[in-house]
């Protein structure tokens, strides 16, 4: 701690150039924080997806549906505690551009399986008594300003006609990085109005009884509707919320390459900073030296204040990313639930570090090895 | 009592003993210092004359662990310094050397204060054992009212001051001077040397001097001249 003031007062040698620098890992670590919380929607929860659910979709598309029917058949399988079953809707909001997702779902099992989201009683108990109640998410509810009680009209478009909806309550995930910017309304609902695809459904969810189970369970699924007009596919949440990302293109490569392009340039121009810095300061450098600084001590300096640069940057350039992230996701809901979770925000801090150490090592090998005599001559 | 024969009776602060520098220039075999004997005693203020190029400025740096000789020894207060690792070094020199330079050497962006406080904070001293040296050392120089500020902001003079406290404040056994008066006017020289003289009056330090000015090396007890690495002449009578 002694030595703080030292690394301190060596920053604040060149303001501008210090502040540039800080700027460099601020400008990174935001980039990073946007591009990981956006990394994250796209990912459509797959992070967050039950480790004991599995999905059964159609095996030819996901937009084809499954009989009705499948559902006692796979409730007689063993390994599985519950099936619930879910369809897109695609209807519009007064808008197209006022996109979210409708997804119509069994009434009586959807909110048992999908124990990550929370609903009051008295909500559940509204949306169980009323044929066309939905319920919103967290986020869609405050998008729109939905509230209990309020009518949501949708024009369809898979099944065309006017649809009108009561909100029955609004559902809040029980993670921070849960997806609430939907709506769920009734099957029933949909199966008493729709003009075609009755008795269908779009995926069904099941829920395991042993996580351990689910590659055991998911083939027994597969054999069962093997051969028939509705063969099927099943996988795990995770993987079939990763299907839906894959369907929109490689964007976690594309984040992925342009956040390793901003970190190489930051490593660069860093490096490049320190070393310039490191240059400056052969003399003092020998200075210290000279009144029984060890090398070892001199390289721990240069490094301390590389790392003090690069952290500072970084936590800034990180909150603000936390602090813009919900006015984002609230401007761009297709993106889904935007967050930067803690683990994101400990790694980007981490990064910024590490990147600070790497971008320091050659300087302060360079000061650690400095001979005093040389370096002195050069005064 | 200054020796440069090589026959004292070991009893010695500083030894020298047969010490050779050399380099290595383009192939070509440079002999900085040759066989060079000295032997000073605690307490000697010791001034080393001669012509640019002659060696001195060498020998200072190998008397303060800075640099290597080819062959020879130097012991000081017992250490072999010429047999030390880097490392053992690096602390030896903490503990007992104090450098000052023709160019003060401070680090420009340190108070007066925070320079002097340099060699005291590798050792296990207390925050407030730092200040109380560091005050000590500023009041021998005649600095206290300028702890606070910056070199940009002290004269030619203040800056050596500072520099001469930043080399007393480990209280080390030996001080080692490169011209320490080669950047200042006449007045302002006069004043470091009346400080370093007073070191070794008062204070007893051991004081070991490279410098150009005749004026400056009359102060010293005994001047010592070096002419193509060889010590070859002593002055001032106790040689």
């Amino acid at each position: 701690m002694k030595f703080f003031r030292l690394v301190w007062a060596n920053l604040r040698r060149k303001k501008v150039r210090t502040t540039l620098t800080i700027g460099s890992f601020l400008v990174a670590l935001f980039l990073f924080g946007l591009l990981a919380a956006v990394r994250m929607g796209f990912r459509g929860g797959a992070d967050a997806a039950g480790a004991d659910r599995l999905n059964v979709i159609n095996r030819v598309s996901l937009i084809l549906p499954l009989p009705f029917s499948y559902r006692d058949r796979l409730l007689r399988l063993p390994g599985i505690r519950a099936v619930t079953h879910a369809t897109w809707f695609g209807g519009v909001y007064k808008d197209e551009r006022n996109f979210f997702q409708q997804i119509a779902v069994d009434k009586d099992t959807w909110f048992d399986v999908y124990s990550d989201y929370s609903l009051t009683a008295e909500a559940r108990a509204a949306f169980l008594r009323d044929r066309q109640a939905c319920v919103v998410g967290r986020s869609l509810a405050d998008r729109f300003g939905f509230k209990a009680g309020d009518r949501i009209p949708l024009q369809g478009t898979i099944w065309p006609g006017n649809w009108e909806f009561n909100v029955a309550g609004i559902f809040e995930g029980r993670r921070p990085d849960a997806d609430t910017s939907g709506m769920y309304f009734r099957s029933d609902y949909l199966e008493e109005r729709r003009a075609f695809g009755k008795g269908t459904v779009g995926w069904y969810v099941v829920q395991l009884v042993n996580l351990d189970d689910g590659l055991r369970v998911s083939r027994a699924i597969d054999d069962l509707f093997a051969n028939s007009p509705f063969e099927t596919l099943t996988q795990t949440e995770k993987a079939f919320a990763a299907s839906f990302v894959k369907q929109m293109g490689n964007i976690e490569l594309l984040i992925m390459s342009i956040g390793a392009v901003v970190f190489l340039t930051l490593l660069l121009v860093t490096g490049n900073t320190m070393a310039i810095a490191v240059r400056e300061r052969y003399g003092e450098l020998a200075v210290l030296k000279t009144v029984g600084f060890s090398g070892l001590r001199v390289f721990g300096l240069i490094l301390a204040e590389a790392v003090l640069i690069a952290g500072q940057g970084g936590l800034v350039g990180l909150a603000m990313a936390k602090a813009v992230i919900p006015g984002l996701s609230r401007a761009l809901p297709m993106l889904g639930a935007l967050y930067v979770s803690p683990l994101t925000f400990g790694a980007g801090f981490l990064l910024a570090l590490g990147i600070g150490v790497v971008a320091a090592l050659l300087p302060a090998i360079g000061a650690m090895r400095l001979r005093v005599v040389d370096a002195l001559r050069r005064v | 009592m200054v020796r440069i024969d090589g026959k004292g009776n070991g009893s010695c602060l500083v030894c020298v003993r047969n010490l050779d520098k050399t380099y290595t220039r383009a192939g070509e075999d440079i002999h900085v210092l040759q066989a060079l004997n000295l032997e000073v005693e605690a307490g000697d203020f010791v001034a080393f004359m001669g012509p640019s190029g002659s060696g001195k400025t060498t020998l200072l740096n190998l008397l303060g662990g800075l640099d290597l000789p080819t062959s020879g020894s130097i012991v000081v207060a017992g250490d072999e310094i010429t047999r030390m690792s880097a490392g053992k070094l690096t602390s030896w020199r903490a503990r007992h050397v104090g450098f000052i330079f023709q160019l003060y050497n401070l680090i420009p962006v340190l108070t007066a204060f925070q320079n002097v406080e340099l060699p005291l904070l590798l050792t296990k001293l207390s925050k407030a054992e730092r200040r109380k040296h560091v005050e000590t050392v500023l009041a021998v120089v005649g600095l206290t009212d300028r702890m606070g500020h910056y070199p940009r902001q002290l004269s030619g003079g203040q800056e050596q001051r500072v520099a001469i406290a930043r080399a007393i404040v480990a209280d080390p056994t030996f001080l080692l001077c490169d011209e320490p008066t080669g950047d200042l006017d006449r007045k302002a020289a006069d004043e470091i040397m009346e400080i370093i003289g007073r070191l070794v009056k008062e204070y007893g330090k051991t004081v070991l001097m490279v410098t150009h000015d005749p004026r400056v090396a009359e102060r010293a007890g005994v001047v010592l001249h070096l002419d193509k690495g060889v010590l070859v002449e002593a002055a001032g009578g106790r040689a």
